[in-house]
């Protein structure tokens, strides 16, 4: 357990994929734990590619749109963390509970807040140990 | 349309308990307009059933299908090659949806994932309110296109009663009395001398008394 | 005379009209209701025996109006169109009746969602209007609502409704008493009055149009017992108007209970100068007791008897 590398799936929309890519070039130190998965904008994130992140084992997930009031499609970062919500809901109601699964905001142009970001849900997802899903840590178990 | 909603999953979960393996069906009809069984809705409530399922160290095979409408029997049909194997069905249907799987698939144990609410349409991206009672008698040119029957929570043909408030129903301040709304529809057509006929008492036996009611066109009929 | 409904002999005098109300128990024991009679026997000339008021179960009003009939008090039953279809209701007018009740209140009901089975459905087959041209066709034609001829006694109803001057629209509630008039209403009592600049201009319409002359009007008055009571009426209960200087007249009082009494008796003295008022109907909401108090310092009393 202590050696626990946590898998965790961030769907960036572009833009903030962009300060992922921006805390990259400035050095920042961040859990190589994150896998990018970059969409149009966050408002095209779906409950079924949630559900489908937790079902394939991710052991965290979480869905990184503009800052609120500034999303490039106007209200699709909303959209995204009306269905976060849904999605934490659903995973409440089912007993595998809402923690793996979050709803950020970030800028394009703050890589500092993205480590930060991937700092914080590596450490929250460390210490909720590897999802019961998590095909090769779940083994171990 | 007829709007339904899902029931909570832990509901649609215990009916499935000793399912290994389940046939989702969902409709592209009235309920995928209304978000509650399309095919979004039928791979979530899949893909929820099953990680509720592995957590519980029961892993429930799942297969999901689609059918254009469920109260068709010719498309209805088309499932026959999937339901073999499996369980049980779930209908994302609204309540014909699920009788109609129940009458074609006779052995299998077809069960409803959603609460068919009413005829309605939708207000605004996400909400849905009721519209039509399915008296069978329809009386709305009498009462300015407004239905008394469903929207009216006494269903008075002779209203407003002595509850409405401004434009409000003595049930909940968020629900507009229907007569009120008529009033306002009847006086702005200048037709108010029409409220002033007593309305008849309505004929109940055109609505749901009386087993299931039948709507026949002979000139269509193919044989 | 149409029946033998001593209300309907009361107004017939000329009298001003002097009616109360009486909420069954929700229990079987007809104790409570015998007591009241006895309190309000000569003090008031019929008392309204609620029907499941607010939804909630209670004695029949058909079973308490037999309690009254018993204890010498004129019952007026009253009867929603909420718990009851068309044939429901038609066997209890026959059956109320038979056991000596002649005095009918026909009205709409609260909704269930107020009382102590909002999980139940209601009815609703046909509402008060039906239900008023229903009682007066079995009376004066003779026949059941769907025609068919009653070939014995038929029930004698004298035939009371009920109308909002404060529910909205406002300037339908003329109109809609017309209507409960056309469709045969011969008394209507009316909500409680706290409003009365607004009562008075809703007679006012009444009288022009001559409505006053076909029907018995009385006044709804409900003395209050305090200033919250009359606030959580006026902005809890669908259809109804208290006024702010009414609470500020309760709140501002030494003994709001006395002062509530003291409004009550100014409100009737005041309805009775008002043209088309023919009576009162006082809702004195478990408060009984205070009914012949009211009605001597009002000087009603005593009642008119007749033989």
């Amino acid at each position: 357990m202590d050696n626990f590398e946590p898998k965790i799936v961030a769907f960036c929309c572009h833009y903030s994929a962009y300060s992922a890519d921006l805390a990259g070039s400035m050095r920042l130190q961040y859990p190589p734990n994150v896998r990018i998965i970059e969409l149009p904008c966050s408002g095209t994130i779906d409950h079924k590619v949630l559900l489908s992140a937790v079902e394939d084992g991710a052991d965290g997930i979480f869905v990184a749109g503009c800052m609120e009031g500034d999303c490039h499609f106007t209200r699709g970062n909303y959209r995204a963390k009306k269905r976060v919500e849904k999605v934490k809901e659903i995973l409440d109601e089912i007993g595998f509970g809402s923690d793996r699964l979050e709803m950020y905001n970030v800028s394009a142009d703050n890589g500092t807040r993205f480590a930060e970001i991937a700092n914080e849900m590596t450490e929250r997802i460390r210490s909720l140990g590897p999802s019961p899903f998590n095909k090769k840590e779940g083994d171990k178990n | 349309m007829i709007v339904a909603e899902q029931k909570p999953i832990k509901t649609i979960a215990d009916l499935i308990e000793d399912s290994n393996k389940v046939l989702l069906v969902g409709c592209s009809a009235c309920v995928a307009v209304c978000l509650a069984g399309g095919e979004k809705e039928t791979e979530v409530l899949a893909s929820a059933l099953r990680i509720k399922r592995k957590q519980e160290g029961k892993p429930l095979e799942t297969v999901t299908k689609m059918v254009t409408r469920q109260c068709d029997p010719e498309y209805i049909a088309t499932l026959d090659d999937s339901v073999e194997d499996v369980d049980t069905i779930i209908s994302l249907g609204c309540g014909v949806g699920v009788q109609y799987l129940a009458e074609r698939f006779y052995n299998k144990w077809v069960i409803p994932a959603l609460d068919t609410k009413f005829a309605g349409g939708s207000i605004e991206h996400g909400q849905w309110e009721e519209r039509c009672g399915l008296c069978g008698d329809c009386i709305l040119h009498r009462t300015g296109g407004i239905c008394p029957i469903i929207r009216c929570s006494k269903s008075l043909l002779n209203g407003p009663c002595g509850g409405s408030q401004d434009g409000k129903c003595e049930i909940n301040k968020d629900v507009p009395c229907a007569w009120h709304l008529i009033y306002e529809r009847m006086k702005s057509l200048g037709k108010l001398d029409k409220l002033l006929e007593i309305q008849p008492p309505k004929d109940w036996s055109r609505s749901r008394d009386g087993g299931p009611r039948k709507v026949t066109r002979e000139d269509v009929f193919i044989d | 005379m149409n029946t033998n409904s001593h209300l309907e002999k009361v107004f017939n005098s000329g009298e001003f009209v002097v009616s109360a109300e009486i909420g069954p128990p929700k229990h079987a024991s007809a104790e409570g209701m015998h007591h009241y009679a006895d309190v309000l026997r000569d003090y008031v000339d019929a008392a309204n025996i609620t029907d499941n008021q607010t939804a909630v179960v209670r004695i029949s009003s058909i079973a308490g109006g037999v309690h009254l009939n018993n204890k010498n008090v004129c019952p007026i039953i009253q009867m929603t169109c909420r718990d009851r279809n068309r044939i429901a209701m038609q066997a209890d007018l026959l059956g109320a009746y038979s056991l000596g009740i002649n005095t009918i209140l026909c009205l709409s009901g609260d909704h269930q969602i107020f009382g102590n089975h909002p999980t139940s459905k209601n009815v609703y087959d046909i509402d008060s209007m039906h239900l008023i041209q229903t009682v007066r066709k079995m009376r004066d034609e003779k026949q059941f609502m769907c025609g068919e001829e009653i070939k014995n006694q038929e029930p004698r109803f004298f035939v009371g409704a009920v109308a909002n001057p404060f529910g909205d629209p406002f300037e339908f509630r003329v109109d809609r008493l017309e209507k409960k008039v056309e469709a045969g209403a011969e008394f209507i009592q009316t909500q409680c009055i706290f409003d009365m600049e607004r009562f008075e201009r809703y007679m006012e319409e009444v009288c022009r149009r001559g409505i006053d002359e076909r029907v018995h009007i009385m006044a709804g008055i409900t003395p209050l017992k305090s200033w919250k009571a009359a606030r959580y009426i006026g902005n809890n209960v669908g259809g109804m108007i208290v006024p702010d200087e009414i609470v500020e007249r309760l709140k501002g009082a030494e003994d709001q209970k006395a002062e509530g009494l003291n409004i009550a008796v100014e409100q009737i003295n005041h309805v009775k100068k008002i043209k088309g008022v023919h009576g009162v109907h006082i809702m004195a909401i478990a408060w009984e007791e205070k009914v012949p108090e009211i009605v001597e310092r009002c000087g009603l009393y005593p009642r008119p008897k007749f033989d």
